[in-house]
């Protein structure tokens, strides 16, 4: 309004990045995927509840059921990256602020998803 | 970063009153959102109470009975007085709507008349839609073609001429674009729903040869993908349009061409 620049410069702005595609795409497939997978989740818990820690372990120490916790664990927290950057994107309009919150969401997802991961793998092996 | 109240100078106060001419018995009264730029004041809100029974039908003939008897410094823009041009678009009763054609007596008690939402206000219920027509320019809505251009009409079937239904009745009254909550957020780079409309109203047009293109530019994040299916520009729209199904549409058409 108070530019001196057109307003279809400004309109036009950097151009379109030709992204954006995937990441609409994937966050909808993820959606879709965690809803069995919750499920499957949920009547796993209800079948264990009040069980003793090595019936727990002695569960998931089938190939399957580790496998299928190891992907609910990556879905949950690649979902969680997915949906927290769109939130990010919205609100935060600081270039700065927005990048550092970027990175530390990235950072966090990928940390809490290797490591509850690594905690099914150690159970599935014996080691916990 | 978020702001959670308006700045000092933005804060609505109370304006003036004016109350029913002597002997009306059928009163509406009208809250009208007003602002002089030159008067270094903040907006307020006036009242205007006015006799139903000589006045037209819809909010339009209100809010040009107040200009015509009461204030003729409120400031609006109208013209066609039928809903096709869309001038008179403003905030009613909390809802963006056409003036003309939405009925007073649809509304239950006081009617609140404030500018589209989140627009820069020129004056009273003008809003400033520079950067809205700019945007509209920047996905260039009309025909384009490569081939020599024929002697005659450009011939479309009727099956290809349907799929224009819901699309070429936009009037381009910005009540959708002003009632998203991504574009308040992201005014600078989201185009909105009326433009993203407006651009799939060429891109599903078989007589066009830009259709390619026209999705490169929109393949974006923020141009694009800042819709959230948050649908308010559905439900707002006075046309009875779908804004969010064209952009829907898009969106699947972006996935369709990677194969």
């Amino acid at each position: 309004m108070s530019s001196i620049r057109s307003s279809l410069a400004s309109a036009r702005g950097l151009g379109s990045s030709k992204t954006g595609v995937t990441h609409w795409w994937v966050q909808r497939v993820s959606a879709v995927a965690l809803v069995p997978l919750t499920l499957w989740f949920v009547a796993c818990l209800a079948s264990q509840l009040g069980a003793d820690y090595s019936s727990v372990t002695d569960w998931l120490s089938s190939p399957i059921q580790a496998s299928l916790l190891a992907i609910y664990l990556a879905a949950i927290f690649y979902h969680s990256q997915l949906g927290l950057q769109v939130v990010v994107e919205d609100y935060i309009h600081h270039e700065g602020m927005k990048m550092a919150l970027l990175i530390t969401f990235q950072l966090v997802n990928i940390l809490l998803a290797v490591a509850s991961i690594f905690s099914v793998i150690m159970i599935l092996v014996g080691a916990a | 970063m978020a702001e959670f109240r308006l700045p000092k100078n933005s804060r609505v106060a109370k304006g003036k009153k004016f109350d029913a001419p002597q002997g009306a018995t059928n009163t509406k009264t009208f809250r009208i959102y007003r602002w002089e730029p030159e008067s270094g004041e903040n907006p307020r809100v006036d009242s205007f109470t006015i006799d139903l029974d000589k006045c037209g039908p819809m909010v339009l003939d209100a809010v040009i009975k107040i200009k015509n008897e009461i204030d003729p410094t409120l400031t609006f823009r109208r013209s066609c007085r039928e809903g096709i041009c869309g001038s008179c678009a403003f905030n009613i009763d909390g809802k963006n709507t056409l003036a003309c054609t939405q009925r007073i007596t649809d509304i239950e008690g006081d009617v609140r008349i404030y500018p589209l939402p989140h627009m820069p206000v020129v004056k009273d219920l003008v809003p400033d839609l520079t950067h809205f027509y700019a945007q509209l320019e920047s996905i260039e809505p009309w025909i384009k073609t490569d081939t020599p251009a024929p002697t005659r009409e450009r011939l479309q079937t009727p099956e290809d001429r349907a799929k224009l239904d819901g699309l070429y009745e936009c009037i381009l009254c910005a009540c959708c674009s002003t009632a998203c909550p991504s574009y308040w957020w992201n005014p600078e780079r989201y185009l909105g729903p009326a433009v993203l409309l407006q651009a799939y109203r060429w891109i599903v047009d078989s007589r066009d040869e830009a259709t390619g293109d026209r999705l490169d530019d929109l393949e974006d994040p923020f141009k694009l993908y800042r819709c959230h299916t948050i649908m308010n520009c559905t439900n707002t729209c006075p046309k009875g349009l779908n804004p969010a199904k064209a952009i829907q549409e898009t969106k699947k058409l972006l996935l369709e061409r990677r194969g």
